[in-house]
């Protein structure tokens, strides 16, 4: 079993990029159980949204405490409250941000950062780094690879939607890519 | 074929495949997607059917009461304090042997104002009359609504059914499940038919005045229904099974309960967890089993004699309470083994995931830690003592 916790603020997209990594992980063949845990419908209020993986229908229906995989869309979380709460020894995060950030990491532990929202606006025209961060989740964990992904956007969306996206994901998944050699 | 939806997106297009003539809601808080996409499902012509906005639960289970009054099969579904508003009507379908199909998303009531899960709406009005199945899964929750409209509408029973399931946890949860064919449907839930609607041509009175000489009877006969359909269930889930293929006892599920000293007693999603923290236990050798409630309504009183009867220790897990007294499920439990020689040394009462404080692992170990040769009365697992300390002049 894999776990992935999502940490966003409502608005961003993230109950779609659960839903869309959880996609891809069905696609593969595999069981999948993602939702969303959020306070009052309200934009801009902290959320998380959750992906639990295995080879076996998922039994357990709690939120995520000890995650594999972590993804934070808004990096502005960060301040104050601890996106890393619970992260698996060995286990890898994935950030949305510009500038790069300064982490207090466990040995095993692996961070990677791109600039999600930058690559969003370039290749789909709005700031949703969500995409490109699933593609920087393939990347970094190998948990599913760039054609999975791309199978599920192709189902998921139509035309220049999907075009755009698509690049994203790739940008996003090279990155990463680049940034492990690097 | 197997698909990966949203919960209430699956509902819908279950719905979908059982030809509902009438769909009636009231589209605001508490509703879920359930109905937003029926309601687009309409709108696309994939559904012939009367989509009725209404504007309020009041209106919206009187419309449906109103459809299959009229001979139609009818659907509509809501949550917490949309139920309530419900309720005058909810004991109205019942009394007039209505065959409504309803999907409760389970959530808690106000006050204090909370949106999220548990199960105090729905036990709310467990004395209405109407059947109440409560679902694990995504699996579940498609083919219990299958299974409702089918035993609803048998003219053995001729009573409303409720699906139970959780909010959030299954409505807004995203999982993998089989999902019928219209084929499939077609084979196991035939159209609708009833000898007694309202007719202009052959005008009846429904629900009308029963004074002391008539009212009791009305009631009895409610209640030696809820026995047929008890009776009839397992006849149902066979059929279902030879349709679909997936096996139900449809009543209740028993995970390792076989040969365990300790045994949960729990309805809905946190069934998944309790089974997940089983597995992990049983690799430590511990013997510790579930048994799920399916039917609430029937109350399945001789399948839970017979698998709890000699288990040496049973806690019983309440989602909801009945203030001021014992939580429902435990007194309903502690009723079945009154005055039996066989029956646990202990049953214990635990409080768990009211207004959707998460149920985790660690939640069921404490139920399953403190589930010794003493009695718990009525603990709150996961209680948080430092807000109980806050005082106010």
């Amino acid at each position: 079993m894999k776990e992935i916790r999502i940490h966003a603020r409502a608005g961003q997209g993230a109950i779609t990029t659960a839903s869309l990594l959880g996609y891809v992980y069905f696609l593969k063949g595999v069981y999948a159980y993602a939702f969303p845990s959020f306070g009052a419908a309200r934009m801009g209020a902290p959320m998380n949204a959750f992906v639990r993986t295995d080879t076996l229908p998922v039994l357990l229906k709690s939120q995520i405490y000890e995650p594999d995989y972590i993804i934070i869309v808004d990096e502005t979380l960060m301040r104050g409250f601890n996106c890393l709460s619970g992260l698996k020894e060995d286990g890898i995060v994935i950030i949305n941000s510009k500038e790069g950030v300064d982490l207090a990491l466990k040995p095993k532990q692996k961070v990677y950062t791109l600039a999600a929202n930058d690559i969003a606006l370039k290749n789909i025209g709005r700031p949703l780094g969500n995409t490109a961060l699933l593609g920087a989740y393939a990347a970094a964990t190998g948990e599913i690879g760039l054609d999975n992904l791309t199978e599920a956007i192709k189902k998921k969306f139509s035309g220049k939607i999907q075009d755009g996206n698509i690049a994203a994901i790739k940008e996003g998944y090279e990155t990463v890519l680049k940034n492990k050699k690097g | 074929m197997k698909e990966f939806l949203e919960g209430s997106i699956a509902v819908a297009r279950v719905v979908k495949l059982c030809k509902p003539g009438v769909i009636s809601a009231y589209p605001i808080t508490p509703q879920t997607h359930i109905v937003e996409e029926l309601a687009q499902i309409v709108a696309n012509g994939e559904l012939n059917s009367q989509f009725i906005n209404v504007e309020s639960e009041h209106s919206a289970a009187s419309v449906v009461l109103g459809g299959s009054a009229a001979g139609v099969r009818v659907y509509t579904a809501t949550s917490s304090q949309g139920l309530f508003y419900m309720s005058e009507v909810i004991f109205n379908i019942a009394g007039m042997r209505l065959p409504v199909v309803l999907t409760c998303a389970n959530r808690a009531v106000s006050a204090p104002i909370n949106i999220w899960n548990d199960h105090q709406d729905s036990i709310s009005l467990r004395d209405a009359g109407w059947i109440q199945f409560y679902v694990e899964n995504h699996q579940e929750l498609a083919d219990y609504h299958l299974m409702a409209y089918r035993l609803a509408e048998d003219k053995s029973v001729m009573l409303p059914a409720m699906v139970c399931m959780d909010g959030y946890t299954l409505t807004h949860a995203i999982d993998v499940l089989d999902m019928p064919t219209q084929e499939q449907v077609d084979k196991f839930l035939p159209s609708y038919k009833t000898s007694y609607k309202l007719d202009v041509d052959n005008p009846i009175t429904m629900g009308p005045l029963a004074d002391p000489d008539y009212y009791m009877e009305a009631r009895y006969a409610i209640q030696e229904t809820h026995k047929e359909v008890i009776k009839l269930i397992p006849k149902v889930t066979a059929e279902f099974s030879r349709v679909f293929g997936r096996s139900y006892n449809g009543l209740i599920e028993e995970y390792q309960v076989t040969d365990a000293d300790k045994v949960i007693v729990a309805m809905g999603s946190v069934c998944g967890t309790i089974k997940e923290v089983i597995n992990e236990l049983r690799k430590k050798g511990k013997k510790v089993g579930l048994l799920k409630i399916v039917s609430y309504r029937p109350f399945p009183v001789s399948e839970i004699y017979e698998s709890l009867k000699n288990v040496p220790k049973v806690g019983i897990i309440d989602r909801s309470l009945s203030l001021g007294s014992f939580a429902p499920l435990v007194s309903e439990i502690k009723a079945v083994f009154f005055g039996k020689n066989k029956k646990p040394a202990v049953i214990s009462s635990f409080i768990v995931g009211l207004g959707g404080r998460d149920i985790t692992k660690d939640s069921i170990r404490d139920v399953f830690g403190l589930m010794t040769s003493k009695e718990k009365a009525c603990e709150f697992i996961d209680l948080k003592p430092e807000l109980l300390k806050e005082e106010y002049e």
